[in-house]
């Protein structure tokens, strides 16, 4: 069904049809993808191994769209109008969902981080180890706006996946005597109280004068 | 092989999550949604009651996980209990550990059939003796009461995991054990709870590189140093403790080449390995995946040297599965005692069972209405194409809620153990 088929030669309106069919199904695939890794999002605690899958899938999508080229010729008469209102309307679906979770974009994300996610699209099939990113230029000759758009939808679904599991969390592992959080410090934004671990929001620190100035403000995540 | 007859036992409400028989087969322990275990124990046979071989019964139920609720991340922690391993028994009591998304216990489920009577302190009731009033000593002594099975927690393996434990395994030095989630994976001491070693990380320093999780891990059988675990990639790498600290990097990597006529957007999903086992014989690996389950040499990376299609008429309905989320559904693989036959679950509440050297294989059925107890198990049958069969059922007909995604097999004897949803299902060889 969604099948990559093998492009045959012959150029005929039948292909073009079929062409266009096999399009608006992988299309639907990407929006059906898309919604479930929003949900994903939603839920309390996600399920990594869905969320990874359900991503791999999404960029394996885009992957094969810009291969094709039909990431423009998708949509009828407005050529890069269209798709770019498909991105930005997937991009809006992921960006009410870390809006809910109280997330900022992280500025500058977009083209910045892309390297990232494009590394293992166009390199080779991925080694296991995954810290061993593989050095791609991202290739700009494409549609690279587009593109950029769905991968910072990517990209932020992943930061939040990671915010949800901080890696503070993980100094907490070091010490196992102390108390393994202190709620009333954290919502009371006592800064001194040593048991209090988790950073703050940045606008606790706002007018409060020298003496809070000592701790960085945490950034965005 | 003989088809097994059957009996069946009903359990609690909750969704059974695990099953697990012991070292010797004589218990037999599941973990429900609901954070329970029970553990049925086998009955003594009687020269009376030939034809009862040996029966399960209820011996323990235990609230092993509660729910819990972690006020940094804002989200609960559900109770469900993923997995149970045996320790093997090494003295009167029975050791087993059970684990949820977070946190790994240790059970200890001893019997009491004496109790103490004749306290000088106190009386028959515990209501204690006004001391002026005695005025003779005498011992206590023990003497019968009922049996009691209690189950007590000896420890609580906490706090070492950010992601969800999807697999424990024991180490065959029956001193450690190791603890798998998602990303990475710690090695512990029974002896110690407030640490562990962390002997896999696969976490990238990026978590937008994210593109593989650990999805289940085992200990070999018999050497200790010697652990597998499996990727959603549908990759196995087999680690050695006594290369490095951190087995980042694997001693083999067992992955089949991708069959290109097959290729599909759902390739990936597919092809990631929902469970991982050893043989008894330590030799073989046995992998499932969401179509397959294969049977690896430990000597051969580059394929499996068996496969065995499950359900192969779901290929053509993958995207209905992906969109309903059943292609995610983890279903797990049994090795018979022997390491001749392999058994796994499927939808409908379809179980099946391969055996490796007749090259047969057989489809059955768990469920009351098709069945009554003690009556042989007809083998099931899909039907793929246009004619349907009278027995047969269409594959549009299967009920994708009912799925067996747990099955044990006694370790020497022809026994299984099979959960449908909130059922538990125990289905023996027909002697003669």
């Amino acid at each position: 069904m969604f099948a990559r088929g093998l492009k045959r030669k012959c150029a005929d309106g039948d292909e073009d049809m079929e062409g266009a069919l096999a399009s608006l199904q992988r299309q639907s695939l990407l929006d059906m993808s898309l919604v479930k890794l929003q949900l994903c999002h939603m839920l309390v605690e996600p399920n990594l191994c869905r969320s990874v899958l359900i991503a791999n899938t999404v960029r394996q999508i885009q992957e094969e769209m810009t291969q094709d080229g039909t990431w423009r010729v998708m949509a009828p008469q407005t050529a890069g109008q269209a798709p770019r209102d498909r991105l930005v309307s997937t991009e809006i679906l992921c960006r009410a969902a870390w809006e809910q979770d109280g997330e900022l974009p992280a500025p500058g994300s977009a083209d910045g981080d892309a390297p990232d996610l494009v590394s293992h699209l166009c390199g080779a099939p991925s080694a296991p180890a995954p810290r061993s990113t593989q050095g791609c230029v991202w290739d700009v000759d494409g549609p690279g706006e587009d593109r950029g758009s769905l991968q910072k939808s990517l990209d932020q679904i992943f930061e939040t996946l990671e915010s949800k599991t901080p890696s503070s969390v993980e100094g907490l592992f070091g010490d196992m005597d102390s108390p393994y959080y202190d709620l009333d410090a954290v919502l009371t934004g006592m800064v001194g109280s040593k048991s209090a671990r988790r950073p703050l929001p940045s606008s606790l620190f706002r007018g409060q004068g020298g003496f809070l100035q000592a701790g960085r403000p945490p950034g965005p995540a | 092989m003989n088809y097994p007859d059957e009996s069946t036992y009903g359990t609690k409400a909750d969704i059974i999550s695990t099953v697990e028989f012991n070292h010797t087969g004589e218990l037999l322990a599941t973990g429900d949604k609901g954070g329970r275990v029970v553990i049925f124990q086998r009955e003594q046979e009687s020269k009376n009651q030939v034809h009862r071989r040996g029966e399960y019964n209820v011996y323990s139920t235990f609230q092993s996980h509660e729910p819990e609720f972690d006020y940094l991340k804002s989200l609960e922690i559900e109770e469900k209990i993923n997995k149970i391993r045996w320790l093997p028994q090494q003295n009167a009591a029975y050791f087993l550990l059970s684990t949820n998304d977070k946190t790994v216990k240790l059970w200890k489920v001893s019997e009491r059939d004496k109790r103490p009577e004749g306290y000088n302190l106190k009386d028959e009731e515990g209501r204690l003796r006004d001391p002026a009033t005695i005025t003779t000593l005498r011992v206590p002594v023990l003497r019968p009461m009922d049996l009691m099975v209690e189950a007590t927690p000896r420890r609580v393996f906490a706090n070492a995991h950010t992601y969800h434990i999807n697999s424990i395994s024991v180490n065959s030095d029956y001193e450690t054990y190791m603890s798998a989630d998602d990303l990475r994976i710690n090695l512990w001491n029974f002896e110690i709870t407030n640490q562990s070693f962390n002997i896999v990380d696969i976490k990238p320093a990026n978590m937008e590189e994210l593109t593989e999780v650990i999805t289940a891990a085992e200990f070999h059988p018999h050497h200790c140093n010697t652990f597998v675990y499996s990727s959603s990639k549908g990759t196995i790498r087999l680690c050695d403790m006594r290369a490095s600290a951190l087995c980042d990097r694997h001693t083999k990597f067992f992955e089949e080449p991708e069959d290109p006529s097959n290729r599909s957007f759902f390739s990936e999903i597919i092809s990631s390995i929902s469970d991982v086992k050893f043989s008894h014989s330590g030799r073989y690996i046995m992998t499932r995946d969401y179509l397959t389950v294969k049977v690896w040499d430990l000597n051969m990376e580059n394929r499996p040297i068996e496969t065995y299609q499950v359900h192969d008429y779901l290929r053509s309905k993958l995207c209905s599965l992906y969109e309903n989320d059943c292609i995610f559904d983890k279903f797990e693989c049994v090795w018979n005692g022997s390491d001749s036959v392999i058994m796994t679950g499927s939808y409908n509440n379809f179980f099946r069972m391969f055996d490796r050297n007749t090259k047969r294989d057989v489809t059955l059925e768990a469920s009351r209405e098709n069945s009554k107890p003690r009556a042989i198990l007809k083998p099931r049958k899909v039907c793929v194409g246009g004619k349907r069969r009278k027995d047969e059922i269409s594959v549009d007909s299967l009920d994708f809620s009912k799925k067996i995604l747990h099955t044990a097999w006694h370790p020497s004897e022809n026994i299984i153990a099979v959960a449908a949803t909130n059922n538990l299902y125990i289905f023996q060889d027909k002697v003669n």
